[in-house]
Order: structure tokens, then C-alpha cells, then sequence
């Protein structure tokens, strides 16, 4: 039984592994841009369940919610506004040309042949590289767990991923809370939203479902963010939930862009890096290393800075799907496309 | 094993072939409309079956509650997505497919 059972995960694993390589290699293959982004959505959940196989829920969390969950729709997003710049609608392709776009990639792959023999031969060697390195790694597998577990006390969590990424390590973290931070004011920066602008065409069944299922991501986004402490979970998780409960509001016509102030979203953005940096301060005037939280208060302190981080990381990806900073804040002239006149003509 | 392991044994295999029929369907059928009926409506038996399947393998009626709130959850978003998928194929014009 215990035999059998083995044989199974191994064969679900190697047919996993497969399935990977197979829709990475489509995904990259594809001359539709559509069907790659399916490709990549695919892949995304597959890897997660990867990550669950390779027992790290924390990373499949991440990469279903972050990774496919978010990612995947931005893309969409991305594909629908080259698609209304090119004023074509390259979704709705006959499908009868599979054909002939094949032959085309063909033609082309002819031609960049020195090109793609390096690109080939570099890639071998890389591949080479990693299969090398994990054979020469040394077993039992060197690592930090030991000493992780054993301070686990002083971190104030009880899930040691938390206490490494919050409070061990919190400088990496800060960081990652920093580039996302920066990736949003870059957005804002480019143009406004929604760009183009977009005709409300919403469907009475999808308002009547997001309505229904928007208080319950909202809660399951704060549980998430609250269980970090305990076990999978934290802020990037559950900031990604918060983002995806935005992005439907965003795709549903509830919250209509131009009208938003800004104020409220930009301290909600700069609110988790805030925070992080604040407690970075403290760390140092008081137990005289960056970020080091005192240890009778690190419990109650992670999880206000996770609240924090989770609220400003689901705001900016959100922000990333919005694709610019509410009209009610310009005070130029945006790029505005093909979409002349058009800009914000309310105050 | 108690008769309610057996039960809920029982409906996880009846589940199996809702799942089966529902891939040959997506699969299988001529169009986008009958493929979207083959997967919404085999995949939401086929789950429902899964689900009291192992509702009747535990005794924690927390995890109970879990699992009849994830096909529930699973019914909102397929029947609404399925929605969208056929609304939009109609709004670009494709016609449902009819045995000429």
C-alpha cells in the first residue's frame, strides 16, 4: 500500500515535471499572443501545484496569487490595449490561419538560425550549469533551518517563513516592498487611467457576482494576511487576494477611475513602505541594528507592519492593472495615445 | 471501515465520470457554447459528488463547512465566468453550432 502509494506521487510528479516543460515550450512557441497568455495561466497553476509537491505552500501561495493569479491578467490587460492602439482585434483571428501563422514562425526561425544556434547552445550550458550544481550539492542539504527553528522564539511569529522574511531577513523584504513601491510610481507616472478609455459594458451577472463574492475575498485577503503569523500566509499573499478584489471592482465598472481622489490611494500605497521604514528607524535608535524589533513586542509589531504591507501591496498591483494614476490627478497633459481628446475634461 | 466512509467512497467514484464526460466534452464538442455546457454543468455535479464525498470521510464539521463553501464558490465563479465566455462569442458574432 505505502509502495503502491510512492509510485503514484513519483508518476504524478514525473507527469507534472512533463506537462511543465510541454506548456513552457508552447508558451514560448506561440505566434498567438492570446493563446500564450492561456499558456502562461496554465503554467502558472501548474507550477503552484508544483510548489505544493516540492512542500512549499508558502511559494505556491505566492505564485498562484501573485504569479497567475495577477500576472495573468495584467497581461491580458496589456494584450487589450496593443490590441485597441493597432486598432485590430487580434483575439478574434480566423482560425483558420493556424496554418499559415506556423509556416510563417518557420520562415522566420530559417532565417534568425546563428542567432538562435547561440541562444540554444548558451541555454545547454546553463542547463548543464544547474544539473552540475545539483548533483555536487552535498547531502544531508546545508541550510539555515537549524538556526532558524531554534530562534524562533525571539521573532514573535510562529511560522518560521514569516519570521525569516519579516524579521530575520526583513532587509530583503524591505526592499522587494521598495521595488513595488517604485514599479507603482513608474505606472503612475507613464500615463492615466483607464487607458484607452473603455466603454462600461458589464454584464448584470458579473456585477451580481462580484457584489456577492467581494466581501468574501476582502476577508479571506485579511485572513491570509493575519494567518502569516501562524502558518502559510503574509502580507504578498494576501495583499495579492486584496488586488484581485480590486481588479474586479476595476473590470466590473464599480469604481469609475477618473472620479477617484488621489490622496487616499497614494497613502495607501506609500503606507506599507512607510511602516517598514519607520520600524527600520526604531530598530536602529533603539536596539541599535536596522531593523532588529525588540522581542517582546515583534509579535504585535509584524503583524501591524504585515497589515500594513498587505493593504499598500494589494493597492499597487492593483494600480500595475489600472495601468496609471486616477485623471483627477493630472496636471499636465497626459500621453494619451490614439485617445485625443478624450483626457480629463471634469476638473 | 464505517458506512459512512463507504457512502462517501461511493460518491467520489459516482463524481468520476461527471469529471470524464465533462473533458470529452470540452474536448470533443463542435463549438465554444456546447464545449462551455460540457464543462460547467459536468464539472459542478462532478465537484458536488467530490465534495459530500469527502464531507462524509471527516468528522470536523469545520472542515465541512470549507468544503461546501468552496463548491459553492466554485458554482458563483464557473456559472458567471461560463456566462461572460458565451456572452462575448455571441457579442463577436459567432453563431451556436446546428446539426445542418
Amino acid at each position: 500500500m505505502d509502495q503502491g502509494m510512492k509510485m503514484l506521487l513519483t508518476g504524478f510528479d514525473l507527469l507534472l515535471a512533463l506537462t511543465l516543460l510541454w506548456l513552457a515550450w508552447q508558451l514560448l512557441r506561440s505566434t498567438d499572443i492570446f493563446k500564450a497568455i492561456i499558456f502562461f495561466i496554465c503554467f502558472g497553476l501548474l507550477m503552484s501545484l508544483a510548489w505544493v509537491r516540492m512542500h512549499a505552500p508558502d511559494v505556491a501561495l505566492a505564485e498562484a496569487a501573485i504569479g497567475t493569479g495577477l500576472t495573468g491578467p495584467l497581461f491580458l490587460a496589456a494584450l487589450r490595449r496593443i490590441e485597441r492602439k493597432a486598432g485590430k482585434n487580434m483575439m478574434s483571428e480566423p482560425a483558420g490561419n493556424g496554418e499559415e501563422t506556423g509556416s510563417r514562425w518557420k520562415a522566420r526561425n530559417r532565417e534568425m538560425s546563428p542567432l538562435l544556434w547561440t541562444v540554444t547552445a548558451l541555454t545547454c550550458c546553463l542547463a548543464g550549469l544547474l544539473i552540475w550544481t545539483v548533483l555536487i550539492i552535498p547531502r544531508p542539504l546545508p541550510g539555515l533551518a537549524d538556526q532558524v527553528a531554534g530562534s524562533l522564539a525571539e521573532s514573535g511569529v510562529n511560522n518560521p517563513v514569516t519570521a525569516v522574511l519579516l524579521n530575520f531577513r526583513g532587509y530583503d523584504t524591505l526592499l522587494e516592498v521598495m521595488v513595488l513601491l517604485l514599479g507603482a510610481i513608474t505606472v503612475w507616472s507613464i500615463t492615466h487611467a483607464p487607458f484607452p478609455p473603455r466603454v462600461p459594458d458589464t454584464s448584470p451577472v458579473q456585477k451580481a457576482a462580484v457584489r456577492l463574492l467581494l466581501p468574501l475575498i476582502c476577508l479571506i485577503g485579511g485572513y491570509l494576511v493575519w494567518q502569516g503569523a501562524y502558518q502559510t500566509g503574509g502580507a504578498f499573499q494576501g495583499g495579492a487576494v486584496l488586488s484581485a478584489a480590486l481588479v474586479l471592482l476595476l473590470i466590473s465598472d464599480f469604481l469609475w477611475l477618473p472620479g477617484m481622489r488621489s490622496l487616499p490611494l497614494r497613502l495607501g500605497l506609500t503606507l506599507g513602505p512607510l511602516v517598514f521604514v519607520l520600524l527600520a528607524g526604531f530598530g536602529i535608535l533603539v536596539e541599535k541594528t536596522l531593523l532588529r524589533l525588540p522581542v517582546e513586542y515583534a509579535g504585535p509589531l509584524l503583524l501591524f507592519l504585515e497589515a500594513a504591507c498587505g493593504l499598500s501591496i494589494g493597492l499597487t498591483l492593483a494600480a500595475f492593472f489600472a495601468g496609471g494614476r486616477p485623471a483627477s490627478d493630472l496636471r499636465e497633459t497626459p500621453y494619451s495615445g490614439e485617445a485625443k481628446g478624450k483626457g480629463p475634461a471634469e476638473s | 471501515m464505517t458506512i459512512p466512509e463507504i457512502i462517501g467512497l461511493a460518491c467520489i467514484a459516482a463524481g468520476i465520470p461527471f469529471f470524464l464526460s465533462g473533458t470529452i466534452g470540452m474536448l470533443r464538442f463542435p463549438d465554444i457554447f456546447t464545449r462551455l455546457h460540457a464543462l460547467t454543468k459536468a464539472d459542478n455535479v462532478g465537484l458536488g459528488f467530490l465534495i459530500i464525498g469527502l464531507c462524509l470521510q471527516t468528522d470536523d464539521w469545520f472542515i465541512v463547512i470549507k468544503l461546501v463553501l468552496i463548491w459553492v464558490l466554485v458554482l458563483t465563479a464557473s456559472s458567471a465566468s461560463c456566462h461572460l465566455v458565451a456572452r462575448r462569442a455571441l457579442q463577436k458574432g459567432i453563431r451556436p453550432w446546428t446539426r445542418e
